[in-house]
């Protein structure tokens, strides 16, 4: 059963049990939201994504409250602003207003919101917690004096990878986010794969290992498929001067299909062997048992000379070679062209079996 | 696998996980399963000597020991029969063999099951109940079945469980084999196999060999080829004198390194395509400098068959070469000219003479890819195989009997090593080794060994201790631990300066798939 109603004065149907917040974007509207993700349970909790209904005595928060039939809903009212002011301003009070090197400057909620309304400071900041967690951890970087309490990253814990190893600590000004005893996430259950910060809308989570490298809005991404394990999961490769500088994920599940946006330590923060200064840069022939540079020329004659030599005298089973699992598609379909068609030999395999 | 990796998630009312610790292999896949049990309340069941993540939530976990697979298969299908669960509807209209297999079955009853495998009888009961009495289970394994002398017949014995209870060609069902890397399963369909062409078209297959011969224009041998395992004797007896590796490190993966290294020793030629100077590389008379995933184009296919794209992000390192530029100028010099301009222009010639892939074009591939078969440009894929009737028509059941691993525990040798991987690794670590994170995380190979036997050895957590089998030894830190049978070690292969596979058996193969007994060898664990 569809209901009607009006948003900003636009007319539309929804399904009933939608949210007014899903309702507002299906009718166009911009609705700021923190603490709200479409694949994680609600919280509402942020209330930066209120609006009025007409009629109403108060404000609602539109990720948590149902449409109903014959609604008329303002999304951007003045009482609307002023109270979404008032939740940023709260905000800003405890927020390190370090934008200048943040990892997340030009793609954080919390600065996209105060330059759509013009906050610029806060009236209520006051004494700062020092939430800081200098955490040994090699993978996440945790600075929760930017932290705005959105709970996602809790959520995301349990909810997506299932490791609980997250949860809200204390109440009211003293509320923070935190392992069990307050302790490192290496003490904990978990698993370093980034969900957490895949769902951070601020700076309050970010990579160690992308640190300083590229901010995540400034860089190219180039979607690929890991190359880790056979889940074949979706990630977005960061590129910046021709460099990678880090991984992020696709959450859609149209181009993210296995995983939608989920990934693992290994994904998600093992990357950087790609700019590892051991990367081979240039063939080497083994001369007296030392390898020496040589031009691809020189290297790729001598092995086509060393493996011609062995043909004419062995025959062609006497050559082998091992493909890889690691290469694409397309590599191993011209490995075994090349050993059965150019060596005549079928004595082509790959790791399957190990 | 037969079915899709997100079924997992929603559509399986059960899943028995058999030789796969999920959560640390395929961790993306062990997220979906764990939600499913959370939040849909899904039934679990474990099966393996070491108590994984999963473990910990299943409804039954059956902590067996290693190498006795096919008693604890036989044992669930005994009770299964016995009690009536059976689909026999199933059974009569989609499979065949039946009866002998059921015979076999017979002489498995939960107990005498129980007593080979060191588990409950009550407990394999109670997995078989919720296996066959759940509306869709799915079966999931991965090297912990397979690297066996049995590796085959565990397969099979998967197999009879889900042909028994009508567990195949529907959602949340299947025989999910979890692959292990990345592009594990294209490299099989792909023909990187000595026995077959792309898309499994065998070589000894007269009508098949004449179709590639057409499309390469050259003659072809009909003669199976040698498998990785069986190269490397051949070339520690000798007769393979030259061998090419294409981004894989033998030494480090391959059992028995010593006798590896011997056989590299032996060989007139060693030619290595690498992105880095590997344990194998090192070897190398020649090498060959490759590219990475992130500076190359072209698809991988996943363990549920979806071949995925694969986007250049970057150029080339130093002078390295695409992999596929390369084996193009290595043929064309060895007087067989291969030449394309792009990775898509190799897809194209796959897609002619692979069934599967057929219906595939890179702009199809474009967003979610697609799973093969995919045999027209209109076909959308095919997310579950074997809905209406398997390959051969109707599935086979085979009758197996339970044998001993190669290798079991004796006076010398008492206790039983089995290993695999870290969540923090990954296969040989040529990458996840020189991953900052990954390596400061985990920097150094350790031997999980259960309390009571440390208690026993006098070993604490944190001392080197050395275990040794009939090939070698290595020296390497204990994590005492009670998640583990009491008579079993275990270690992961990434670390080559504590390779583990120095330690494995390269004598005995399956005698089919010439797979390693990775999972089981007869060792000596000593306080140094």
């Amino acid at each position: 059963m569809d209901i009607k109603l009006t948003i900003d004065g636009k007319e539309i149907e929804v399904p009933q049990g939608t949210m007014l917040l899903e309702a507002c974007r299906k009718a166009g509207a911009d609705i700021p939201t923190f603490c709200y993700d479409p694949d994680l349970k609600l919280a509402g909790s942020c209330r930066m994504c209120v609006v009025q209904p007409k009629g109403w005595r108060n404000l609602v928060a539109s990720c948590v409250t149902p449409a109903q039939n014959g609604m008329v809903i303002e999304t951007e009212s003045p009482d609307v602003v002023e109270a979404r002011k008032v939740v940023l301003e709260l905000m800003l009070a405890r927020h390190k207003l370090t934008c200048h090197t943040c990892e997340k400057d030009g793609e954080c909620n919390l600065q996209d919101y105060c330059y759509r309304y013009g906050v610029t400071e806060s009236r209520f900041a006051g004494k700062v917690h020092n939430l800081f967690k200098d955490d040994s951890n090699p993978f996440i970087e945790r600075d929760y004096d930017k932290c705005v309490m959105c709970t996602r990253c809790v959520r995301a814990c349990e909810e997506i990878t299932g490791a609980r190893a997250i949860n809200v600590m204390d109440r009211g000004h003293h509320a923070h986010i935190a392992t069990a005893y307050d302790g490192n996430l290496e003490d904990s259950p978990c698993v370093f794969c980034g969900q957490c910060i895949m769902v951070c809308p601020v700076g309050a989570l970010t990579s160690k290992i992308a640190a300083g490298q590229g901010k995540p809005a400034q860089n190219d991404k180039v979607l690929t498929t890991c190359t880790y394990c056979g889940t074949g999961c979706t990630l977005e490769l960061n590129v910046k001067n021709d460099k990678i500088v880090g991984v992020t994920s696709n959450r859609d599940a149209e181009w993210s299909p296995v995983n939608r946006g989920a990934l693992c330590v290994k994904g998600r923060f093992g990357w950087d062997f790609v700019n590892s200064p051991e990367r081979l840069t240039t063939p080497l022939i083994k001369e007296n048992g030392e390898f020496r540079p040589a031009s691809w020329d020189e290297a790729l004659d001598l092995a086509a000379e060393k493996i011609k030599g062995i043909k004419e005298k062995y025959g062609p089973d006497s050559l082998s070679m091992f493909s890889s699992a690691r290469v694409t598609n397309e590599e191993n379909y011209l490995a075994q062209k090349l050993m059965r068609a150019a060596i005549g030999s079928n004595n082509v395999d790959h790791c399957a079996r190990l | 696998m037969t079915n899709s990796i997100n079924e997992l998630e929603s559509d399986a009312k059960c899943v028995f996980l058999i030789g796969t610790n999920t959560t640390e292999n395929h961790p993306v896949i062990g997220y979906k399963i764990r939600q499913n049990v959370v939040k849909n309340g899904a039934k679990l069941v474990v099966a393996d000597p070491r108590k994984t993540e999963l473990a910990e939530m299943a409804d039954v976990y059956l902590p067996f020991k290693p190498g006795t697979d096919v008693a604890l298969l036989n044992g669930m299908m005994n009770v299964i029969i016995s009690e009536g669960l059976a689909d026999r509807e199933f059974i009569e209209s989609r499979t065949e063999g039946y009866e002998a297999m059921a015979k076999v079955v017979a002489n498995y009853p939960p107990e005498a099951a129980a007593e080979i495998c060191g588990v409950d009888a009550a407990d394999i009961i109670k997995a078989a109940h919720l296996y066959a009495e759940s509306e869709a289970s799915s079966l999931c394994y991965a090297m912990g079945i397979t690297q066996h002398t049995t590796g085959t017949d565990n397969v099979k014995s998967c197999c009879n469980l889900a042909l028994l209870t009508g567990n195949l060609g529907k959602p949340g069902t299947g025989v999910n084999p979890l692959r292990g890397q990345n592009n594990v399963q294209g490299a099989c369909d792909m023909g990187a196999l000595p026995v077959v062409f792309t898309a499994y078209q065998a070589v000894t297959n007269d009508e098949a060999r004449e179709k590639f011969e057409k499309a390469w224009g050259v003659k072809l041998s009909g003669v199976n080829g040698l498998t990785l395992t069986k190269t490397i004797n051949k070339a520690h007896e000798g007769e393979v004198k030259g061998l090419i590796v294409v981004g894989e490190n033998p030494m480090v993966s391959d059992p028995d390194l010593h006798h590896v290294e011997e056989a590299f020793d032996k060989l007139d030629f060693l030619l290595v395509q690498d992105i880095f100077l590997t344990e194998t590389a090192r070897k190398a008379d020649v090498v060959l400098p490759g590219v990475s995933f992130a500076e190359k184009d072209g698809t991988f296919s996943n363990t549920e068959r979806r071949v995925q794209r694969v986007r250049k992000a970057i150029s080339n390192i130093g002078d390295a070469r695409q992999d596929w530029e390369i084996l193009c100028e290595l043929s064309t010099r060895l007087g067989y000219p291969m030449s394309y301009n792009s990775a898509e222009e190799i897809f194209e010639e796959i897609r002619t003479l692979t069934p599967s892939y057929a219906g595939m074009t890179y702009a199809r591939l474009e967003g979610k890819g697609l799973p093969w078969p995919c045999p027209t440009e209109d076909h959308p894929g095919t997310p579950i195989l074997h809905k209406e009737k398997f390959n051969r028509g109707l599935g086979l059941f085979h009758a197996i009997e339970y044998l001993e691993p190669a290798e079991v525990p004796d006076e010398e040798y008492p206790i039983i090593l089995t290993t695999g991987r870290s969540l923090y690794h990954y296969h040989t670590g040529t990458m996840t080794r020189k991953a900052k994170g990954l390596d400061a995380y985990m920097s150094e190979n350790v031997v999980q060994i259960n309390t009571e036997l440390a208690k026993v050895k006098n070993i604490v957590s944190g001392e080197v201790v050395r275990v040794t089998t009939r090939r070698g030894s290595i020296e390497l830190k204990a994590e005492v631990i009670d998640g583990i049978r009491e008579n079993v070690i275990f270690t992961y292969f990434h670390f080559a300066e504590a390779a583990a596979n120095v330690l494995t058996n390269a004598d005995v193969l399956d005698p089919v798939a010439g797979i390693p007994e990775y999972k089981v060898s007869a060792a000596r664990l000593e306080k140094i």
